[in-house]
């Protein structure tokens, strides 16, 4: 056994003593061992990468040597390896562009506990990524839930406990009922590593027997963690807690938090049910009418909005709306352009919050739509980074966004019943998302002269005053560049991933 | 047929009842405090599900004794184990919910959740 098969626990474990670690520190020093921590497993990642990359084959990392029925174990493949690698990546990008946000709006003795948080988060959603045993999966979904709750309420005011209050009921009721999607699983299957369940699903399916506990076991898990990761009717907490919020921890829960989810629920559907038995139930068309509907709602609530940080929160919920398309096409295409979006979605969001930040910034740190006139001309990298987020978003060509519209619009025309309703809710949804992101685009690009507003607390910031906010938006839009215009070899990644999966 | 089903397995028809109480009182009650009891009740009843499909009529706890090593003997030990973890994660959800529970009501002086939203709004913050 080769060493770099250690590093995907060892990833884990570093990230998760991190945390306690963090608690007796100082912010500061906090601070840099949290840069410390997520570069050191980015890289980490990325040799487990190259490693299965290699090899050309998934491997399982049995915990203290007990093997399959009793032990517990990690499971790498390369979609793994991958997706681990890239939310290093966003990570800490969102902690860099939002560090001078934090050291004002944390208080001074809690900043350490942000960093308590951030650690626990990223080793919860590694292990969302790498574990084989659904219940490990459960335990790190509540680490997930709680570090973000904490992330939302770090910034004490009314606004953001009530946010954080919402999003921990509706988390709750989320994984109550993935809990007992697990239980009932277990129940049929006598199993809880997720290679077990799946020989015993295929056995039952094919024998017909305790059809329909295993049919509500998959629509318990499925709607638990569509609740937790915001699909269309479970979202109502997800503006507050995006948009008040400190700036990395909006950027960290809208790009990473529910994708971690939704990437446990595509490893549940390929690794757990099979993907044949779910697409022959038929919770895949609930999760098809429900991203549908919450691509078109999710993007009539953000024109509807002024305030800009709550606008691309609901841009989110459109976009979480997509995702979940994807998995209702029901076939291996759709789950590519989901899983595509995931990616493309993080890097994109992400980079729209942090540079929002930055017109507000030169605002007079108002989030509202009209105080951000002229706001480009004023900071302009954010400016730029935010027309390019904007593009992206709505789908232009050369920008990560684009690809994902084209792999669903691809995905859709294979499946022939849903062909039309896909590719209708599509130009739909991007007229929409054109509506108010080109709107916003339009409004920091006019000079207020010419809008005719007089504002006396705007200021002119520039590149070299915020050094680690530039390098993050630098870094997104080249991101977000390399996304749009290298899009070939990273889906046929994902490919031979879900391949691995089987 | 189906009945006779459901009364052959009453308790794990009680489990399914209890957390649908616990489920729609997390979701659907105003008080924050009536909401974390709702949880409470919601987390039990799956322990009580996990529990009773551990459990097999006849055998003992699974702690081996006098050298008795035959499965024959024993119930199910792994529902133990996930009820146990179970706890712990509805321990530190429920003092998580608790605290924020303090926090809104030190500032608000309601537990009424749509009652604070609507201060919130007023304050237009």
């Amino acid at each position: 056994m080769a060493f770099v098969q250690n590093l995907p626990f060892i990833s884990i474990i570093l990230s998760l003593f991190a945390g306690p670690l963090s608690s007796i520190l100082s912010g500061k020093k906090a601070k840099w061992v949290n840069l410390a921590v997520i570069t050191i497993i980015g890289c980490m990642s990325a040799a487990v990468l190259g490693f299965v990359m290699q090899s050309g084959k998934p491997y399982v990392y049995m915990m203290g040597h007990f093997p399959a029925p009793w032990g517990n174990e990690i499971r790498v493949g390369l979609l793994e390896a991958a997706m681990a690698l890239f939310f290093c990546i966003v990570m800490f990008l969102c902690m860099l562009g939002g560090s001078r946000e934090r050291s004002l709006e944390v208080e001074e003795p809690k900043e350490n506990l942000y960093y308590v948080m951030v650690n626990l988060l990223l080793s919860s959603l590694l292990a969302l990524i790498y574990t084989n045993d659904l219940f490990t999966a459960y335990v790190f979904v509540e680490i997930n839930t709680i570090s973000a709750c904490g992330l939302i309420m770090i910034r004490q005011n009314g606004r953001t406990i009530e946010a954080a209050t919402r999003y921990m009921i509706m988390s709750l009721l989320g994984s109550g009922l993935f809990l007992l999607g697990i239980c009932f699983l277990y129940d049929v299957t006598g199993h809880l590593l997720m290679s077990n369940i799946k020989e015993q699903v295929k056995i039952l399916s094919e024998t017909g027997t305790y059809h329909i506990p295993l049919l509500v076991s998959l629509g318990l898990m499925s709607i638990g963690l569509a609740i937790k990761s915001a699909l269309y009717p479970f979202h109502a907490w997800l503006p507050d807690a995006y948009g008040y919020s400190t700036l990395s921890s909006a950027a960290i829960l809208s790009s990473l938090v529910s994708k971690g989810y939704i990437f446990l629920l595509v490893k549940i559907f390929y690794r757990v049910i099979g993907f044949d038995v779910v697409r022959d139930s038929k919770v895949i068309n609930v999760l098809f009418v429900f991203g549908i509907i919450g691509m078109i709602v999710g993007s009539i609530d953000a024109i509807k909005e002024s305030n800009i940080r709550r606008m691309i929160a609901y841009s989110s919920i459109a976009q979480i709306g997509y995702i979940y398309m994807g998995f209702g096409l029901g076939t291996t295409a759709g789950v590519i352009a989901s899983v595509f979006h995931i990616i493309s979605h993080a890097a994109t969001k992400a980079l729209l919050f942090v540079a929002a930040s930055g017109l507000t910034d030169a605002s007079g740190d108002s989030t509202d739509f009209f105080d951000l006139t002229g706001a480009g001309y004023r900071n302009k990298l954010a400016g730029v980074a935010f027309t390019v987020g904007s593009l992206s978003m709505v789908g232009f060509p050369m920008f990560a966004g684009f690809i994902s519209k084209l792999l669903f619009a691809q995905a859709g025309v294979e499946s022939s019943h849903k062909m039309l309703m896909t590719l209708v809710a599509l130009a739909i949804s991007t007229v929409l998302n054109a509506v108010y992101f080109m709107k916003t685009v339009i409004r920091i690009y006019t000079p207020e002269w010419k809008a005719g507003i007089e504002k006396k607390n705007f200021t002119k910031v520039t590149a070299v005053q915020q050094p680690a906010k530039s390098v993050a938006l630098v870094c997104f839009i080249l991101l977000n560049l390399v996304l749009g215009l290298g899009s070939e070899p990273i889906i046929r990644l994902f490919e031979n991933g879900l391949k691995m999966f089987a | 047929m189906n009945l006779a089903n459901l009364l052959n397995n009453y308790e794990e028809a009680v489990a399914m009842i209890l957390f649908g109480i616990g489920f729609s009182n997390l979701l659907l009650q105003k008080n924050l405090i009536k909401k974390i009891i709702g949880l409470n009740i919601m987390d039990t009843a799956m322990y009580l599900f996990l529990a009773l499909k551990g459990f097999v009529a006849g055998h003992k706890a699974p702690i081996v004794v006098d050298g008795v090593q035959s499965v024959e003997a024993y119930i199910n030990p792994i529902p133990g184990g996930l009820v146990l973890t179970g706890i712990v994660v509805s321990v530190s959800v429920s003092a998580l919910m608790l605290s924020l529970t303090i926090r809104l009501y030190r500032r608000y002086h309601t537990l009424d959740l749509d009652a604070i939203t609507t201060q919130l709004k007023k304050e237009g913050l």
